[in-house]
């Protein structure tokens, strides 16, 4: 089976964001897609959803023609698509979830057969390796690995009546998956691969496609750049394809910073609901990794050291004062900024304008008589601070919602900087940012501790870490386990230490 | 999109239905001037006509100016109605008793703050959903008008003639041929409220803040918003709201009936969404309000004109919203998330957990 996609075109009230795009699947075939945020991915799938009205799309099915009018068309013709946002129903059953496009099995021609239903979904979730997925239970309680392999299995409930292969598209399945969800995962893209589905696998992350892709296209500035078989290519060769440079003049962005002596931020025996026992000492100037598991209580420590999560136990000094009764409201006036880990759901404001979204937190400072808006200096400071992010927008009022995940993400930044702060909280701070973003991101946190600011930023990735913190702590169960200098320490080394106890 | 569409002097074009979704309710507010001033060439566009229609719509949009505040935060606020009508009693009572009409005045505010306060502790301290809190709040003051009235109207001499006089008196303005014309007092208040909220909401750093709220609660959480408090205010702001049309009502009624503000709950949260399709975030927003308001308005008194039957009004009142809300519903983008309705929705108690 191929599926060939040719001449896809769409522009946005007159800005292209996708340009004479072609790509073909095959059978059998798991066909990475990359390219930075804005690069015309999204726009690509949502043509073939049948989402959005394209310019001009020519699709061919084994050589004959193809009309999406619409998104039930697509879904007829086989095709399945798994979001990056998933849209599971909490308060379902796994079982009721897998059905969500099919017709519940009948009883009586009025009841829910809810004994064939179970039977079915548990014979997918098996078929699939899957099978530690209870059909019975409640959706809510789903780990987000889960969740994403429940989604993916809906696909799978109506083949046993007669279906062909179908073309299942994934847009950063894994973004927020641990390592062994990953690798479920895997296996179950490795059984539909065999059972001759052709795979769209969308991904920010390259050492995924060499395990599982076998060719890859690259998209740059909605157009398709270059196709390439995997085997043949180097990640060097993708990363330049995908940012117009080279590699070698990226990596050189980052490198060790100094940090002067003075010390910041004091935090001892800190103890929330969720850390059991925190201490750490950051000093002015100095970026300081949290590496850990998921679960380890990374995010949650910066939740209590932002005033999310109120403290059991323990102390924060910042610089000598000690700081009780914290509230995000205060932090931000104290001069400590966040980035939070779901820039969607706990930063943004997507309907509203990015020069309100940067401001927010600000208003008091340049409010006339404190009690009005100055639109005036907002506009100003918004301007300044677009500049110093490098954020590409068409203008201070254009709507958030509008802009790629990098450039989201660059808006939080913007907010965090824009007072100066002595404190900044990163959490995942590059996660969903495509290349370039995130090396504009690496820069923009070197120069903040050059400027003295101290940094304290949770990442899963970890070359990052090491690369970009001076120290890194160590989290292991809710507890700081250990401090490590990240100079001459390798990813294994770092990973072994998560590991450890846990 | 061609070549030639791309000239970066034009905007991006508006098609026909983003048109219809953008001004459609403004259309239908001048298409219903037009049909009643066909049928009433003689009356309805007058000014007389249109100070009277400005008179009896103050009150409702009083309370829908106050009830927009709340609504931007993405609550809402059902007990209104029953708090302008528990306001009536406590001001008749305070008469009753001898007290003056500037003490009336004070303590009505004083309850009307306090009502709204105790919703917003409900909702924003306890996290209670504010349907459920305000419709337990709507049946709490709509007892406590029963109870201090003993079930009776308040009428008559104990009224002080200054506080009923207030209601029908306005301010002159000249004579047009040989009506004496005045700005009523009451449609004075309203304007007044109207500049209020729109400044406050528009121009205030809190009124950006609950804006930012109603967008995104957590997001305004983590960016050092302190939520609890303003939705807190937004709640007292809506009681006070309720507190002073239930002064204009009795004050032009010169009745206070223990559920004679009813009426104004539904009303007000009507106008709200008809001036949210004003929108282009679809947002709840002052001036859309007003527009909603005088919808309503119009509606009543040009059907009134006509002698239809105050049954028939109700009706045409309902498909009106309906209608537009579906108007600015058709195939929007901006619409598609549908935040209002989920948020909506989201509130109602969860009959699974």
């Amino acid at each position: 089976m191929t599926l060939q996609v040719r001449q896809a075109s769409k522009a946005y009230d007159g800005v292209p964001a996708l340009t004479d795009a072609g790509l073909d699947l095959v059978g059998g075939e798991v066909h990475g897609l990359i390219g930075e945020n804005g690069a015309g991915k999204s726009t690509m799938i949502k043509l073939l959803a049948g989402l959005e009205v394209p310019d001009s799309l020519s699709l061919r099915l084994n050589d004959a023609a193809l009309e999406l009018p619409d998104s039930a068309a697509a879904y007829r013709l086989g095709f399945r698509f798994i979001h990056q946002e998933l849209s599971i129903v909490p308060a379902l059953s796994v079982a009721e979830n897998l059905f969500v496009s099919n017709p519940l099995p009948r009883l009586a021609g009025a009841f829910v057969d809810w004994k064939d239903l179970h039977r079915r979904a548990g014979s997918v979730l098996q078929r699939l390796g899957i099978g530690h997925i209870d059909p019975r239970r409640r959706a809510s309680g789903l780990s987000a690995g889960d969740a994403m392999l429940v989604k993916i299995a809906s696909a799978f409930i109506d083949e046993d009546e007669g279906d062909e292969p179908l073309i299942m598209i994934m847009d950063e399945p894994t973004a927020s998956l641990n390592s062994d969800e990953v690798e479920l995962l895997f296996d179950v893209i490795n059984h539909m691969r065999a059972r001759g589905f052709a795979l769209l696998y969308v991904t920010h992350r390259l050492d995924e496609l060499y395990r599982i892709a076998h060719r890859v296209t690259v998209m740059r500035d909605g157009r398709v750049i270059s196709t390439h078989a995997v085997a043949d290519t180097s990640t060097a060769t993708l990363i330049r394809e995908m940012t117009g440079r080279s590699v070698d003049e990226r990596s050189e962005e980052i490198s060790a910073g100094q940090h002067e002596a003075r010390l910041r931020l004091r935090v001892c025996n800190l103890c929330t609901d969720a850390v059991a026992q925190a201490n750490l000492e950051l000093h002015a100037g100095e970026i300081m990794g949290i590496a850990g598991l998921v679960g380890s209580g990374r995010s949650e420590l910066l939740y209590a050291l932002f005033g999310i999560d109120p403290l059991l136990d323990g102390d924060i000094e910042l610089d000598g004062q000690s700081l009780t009764e914290l509230s995000p409201a205060q932090a931000w006036e104290l001069g400590i900024a966040y980035v939070p880990e779901e820039r969607r759901s706990q930063g943004l404001f997507l309907s509203d304008q990015v020069s309100q979204n940067i401001t927010l937190p600000h208003l008091d400072r340049f409010g006339a008589l404190k009690t009005f808006v100055n639109e005036g200096r907002a506009k100003a400071h918004s301007r300044r601070l677009v500049e110093s992010v490098a954020l590409k927008i068409t203008g201070l009022s254009q709507r958030v919602r509008q802009l790629s995940g990098g450039n989201q993400q660059k808006i939080l930044f913007a907010r965090a900087i824009l007072a100066q702060p002595r404190l900044i909280l990163l959490d995942e701070p590059t996660r969903g940012v495509d290349v370039g973003a995130k090396f504009d991101i690496y820069r923009l946190i070197r120069e903040l501790s050059a400027q003295g600011a101290s940094i304290l930023m949770v990442s899963s990735e970890l070359d990052e870490l090491i690369a970009l913190c001076d120290r890194i702590v160590v989290m292991r169960n809710g507890r700081t386990a250990e401090v490590l200098p990240s100079a001459g320490l390798s990813e294994n080394q770092l990973l072994e230490r998560c590991y450890e106890f846990s | 999109m061609t070549e030639t569409d791309r000239s970066p002097d034009i905007g991006p074009r508006l098609s026909l239905t983003a048109f219809l979704r953008r001004y459609g309710t403004l259309i239908g507010f001048l298409l219903i001037v037009l049909f009643f001033w066909t049928q009433r060439p003689q009356t309805f566009m007058t000014f007389p006509n249109w100070v009277n229609i400005t008179r009896q719509m103050s009150i409702l949009a009083v309370v829908a100016f106050s009830m927009t505040i709340v609504m931007v935060t993405g609550d809402f606020d059902l007990s209104v109605g029953a708090m302008a009508s528990l306001v009536g009693i406590v001001a008749g009572t305070t008469f009753q008793n001898g007290g003056s009409v500037a003490e009336a005045v004070a303590l009505s505010l004083l309850v009307g703050a306090a009502g709204g306060a105790f919703n917003g502790l409900l909702v924003a301290t306890v996290g209670i959903s504010a349907f459920v809190a305000t419709l337990g709040a709507l049946t709490v003051f709509r007892g406590l008008a029963l109870y201090i009235s003993g079930g009776a109207s308040i009428f008559g001499r104990v009224i002080p003639a200054e506080f009923s006089s207030f209601g029908r008196g306005g301010i002159a303005l000249g004579k047009i041929g040989e009506t004496d014309l005045a700005l009523p007092n009451l449609t004075l208040i309203a304007i007044i409220s109207l500049i209020l909220v729109f400044i406050f909401l528009n121009y205030s750093i809190v009124g950006r803040r609950l804006y930012a709220i109603g967008g995104n609660m957590e997001a305004a959480r983590f960016g050092g918003i302190r939520i609890n408090r303003l939705r807190l205010l937004s709640f007292v702001i809506s009681g006070l709201g309720a507190a002073v049309a239930g002064l204009m009502l009795f004050s032009r009624l010169s009745t206070a009936h223990p559920t004679q503000g009813e009426g104004l709950m539904l009303q007000a949260i009507a106008a709200v969404f008809l001036g949210m399709t004003l929108s282009e975030e679809s947002q709840p927003n002052v001036i859309g309000t007003l527009i909603g308001v005088l919808i309503l308005g119009v509606l009543a008194n040009g059907l009134t004109q006509m002698q239809i039957d105050t049954y028939i009004q109700q009706i045409s009142t309902g498909v009106i919203i309906i209608l537009a809300v579906t108007l600015s519903s058709l195939s929007g983008r901006q619409f598609r998330d549908r935040r209002w309705l989920r948020r909506l929705l989201g509130k109602m108690p969860d009959a699974n957990s």
